[in-house]
């Protein structure tokens, strides 16, 4: 059987790329790692994501899957061997996703928003925002693992996936911009589960050193507040 | 049986029609209650008490939300017909990547459209126009997003057919002339049973749309 061949558009800093890469681990399949520097982006990635002119874009046998909870399904779908990643069941697969859904519209832009605010009283707002996040996600571990080791049950699946990828970030802002979020007192069992998720063979050494993504966090304030400030 | 089935609904909902045309193409049997959104129910703020908006399908006594999951979610539950997405997973891939894309860009720029003047109704109708413009890139020659039968990306889309005649009068602009293949495809749609029962003609649309701009500009006074 000819061997496919796999090549994923990305950047070591992106959670949206560290996404791919644990559902590539998971399945075990090799591939070939395009590092992009965003500045100027690559004439590989325009053409392969025209419409938006982001990573990650998973290239499998030349053909470009775009937007990473999308390219997440598509590698379970494509490669059947286990583990699989959504739930077998369709009722937990619509839970999945829509909480998969809540932290794309809620987590990020909260700690994009942290990064660029001026001052803690700008920020206060954003912090608060991710505490709620944390507390419902505390509610629908308790809901969703059913007492094992993940939200997706003994082994990391899509909702562990789509909000564990944010560990390396979170650090940044609890440690550098903010407060601590994810906290004992508040959310225990998810604060067990993230130390679970960072050893899991499958993601160990995809989460980047807070020192970096700090360095990295001070250009991408200045890009970012410029981008508010031209607009 | 149609107690098994309840959705929450608001009738001139993009995303609610989303669920009925799905509903129908799959023949089956609900209990549709029509919310009042500025008294939700009870029900529906149990059933989605992170968002509290509709649509949520009700399944067996479970909520399901967010339009494009429970159409999802009937398309793998109700199997035996009409299947909104391929069997190919890179088909199913392209099929939620456009889906995902007029999530993103047809609902925000739309209202900016129909919602405000000037400078930046401009700016909306050219990011709406590229929008459409790509839309119809995607569509090609085929009958539907979906190819033979209607699809996940056309029940994405067809509601939003009920705002053209909105947007058109708002932006002083004709969407038929310069997107005839786009208009063509919405009315292939709207011939289907499931699609015309379930997206409103666009003049009613057009009375509720003004009604809600009234309402926004008085509490932003």
């Amino acid at each position: 059987m000819a061997k496919s061949e796999l090549k994923l558009i990305g950047r070591w800093s992106s959670p949206y790329v560290m996404r791919v890469k644990i559902a590539l681990n998971l399945k075990s399949l090799e591939y070939e790692n395009h590092e992009e520097n965003m500045d100027p982006k690559s004439d590989l990635l325009l053409q392969s994501n025209p419409v938006y002119g982001k990573i990650p874009v998973l290239l499998h046998d030349g053909k470009p899957i775009c937007e990473s909870l999308i390219i997440v399904e598509y590698i379970d779908e494509a490669w059947l061997s286990a583990p699989s990643i959504l739930p077998s069941e369709a009722y937990d697969r619509a839970v999945a996703r829509f909480w998969a859904s809540y932290i794309d519209d809620k987590w990020f832009p909260s700690m994009k928003n942290i990064i660029i605010a001026e001052g803690d009283e700008a920020r206060k707002p954003y912090l608060e925002q991710m505490d709620e996040v944390v507390s419902r996600m505390e509610d629908a571990f308790g809901k969703l693992s059913k007492g094992k080791p993940f939200f997706g049950g003994d082994r990391i699946g899509f909702l562990d996936i789509a909000f564990g990828c944010f560990l390396g970030w979170l650090s940044v802002i609890e440690n550098v911009y903010g407060r601590r979020v994810l906290v004992e007192a508040k959310a225990p069992a998810l604060v067990k589960w993230a130390e679970r998720f960072a050893v899991d063979p499958a993601v160990k050494g995809l989460i980047p050193e807070t020192d970096k993504l700090a360095e990295l966090s001070k250009s991408l304030q200045i890009k970012w507040r410029n981008a508010l400030a031209n607009k | 049986m149609a107690d098994e089935v309840i959705l929450l609904d608001f009738w001139p909902s993009p995303f609610g029609m989303r669920v009925k045309i799905a509903l129908a193409e799959k023949g089956i049997e609900y209990e549709g209650r029509e919310e009042d959104l500025s008294n939700k129910s009870p029900l529906l703020l149990k059933m989605n008490p992170v968002h509290k908006q509709i649509p949520v399908l009700i399944h067996k006594g479970k909520p399901i939300s967010e339009s494009l999951i429970i159409v999802q979610y009937i398309d793998e539950v109700w199997n035996h017909k009409s299947p909104l997405l391929p069997s190919d997973p890179y088909e199913r891939a392209n099929a939620r990547f456009w889906a995902d894309y007029i999530d993103k860009k047809i609902y925000s720029t739309g209202r900016l459209v129909w919602g405000t003047t000037g400078e930046v109704q401009d700016r909306a109708k050219n990011e709406l126009r590229e929008c459409f413009k790509l839309l119809e890139g995607e569509l090609g020659d085929k009958t539907y997003f979906g190819g033979k039968n209607l699809g996940l990306v056309d029940v994405a889309l067809i509601p939003f057919y009920s705002w053209f005649y909105t947007l058109e009068t708002t932006g002083n602009f004709s969407i038929t002339e310069e997107f005839p293949r786009l208009v063509d495809w919405a009315k292939r749609c709207m011939q289907r049973e499931s699609v015309a029962k379930s997206v409103p003609s666009q003049y009613k649309i057009y009375d509720f749309l003004l009604e809600l701009k009234k309402k926004l500009e008085l509490q932003q006074q």
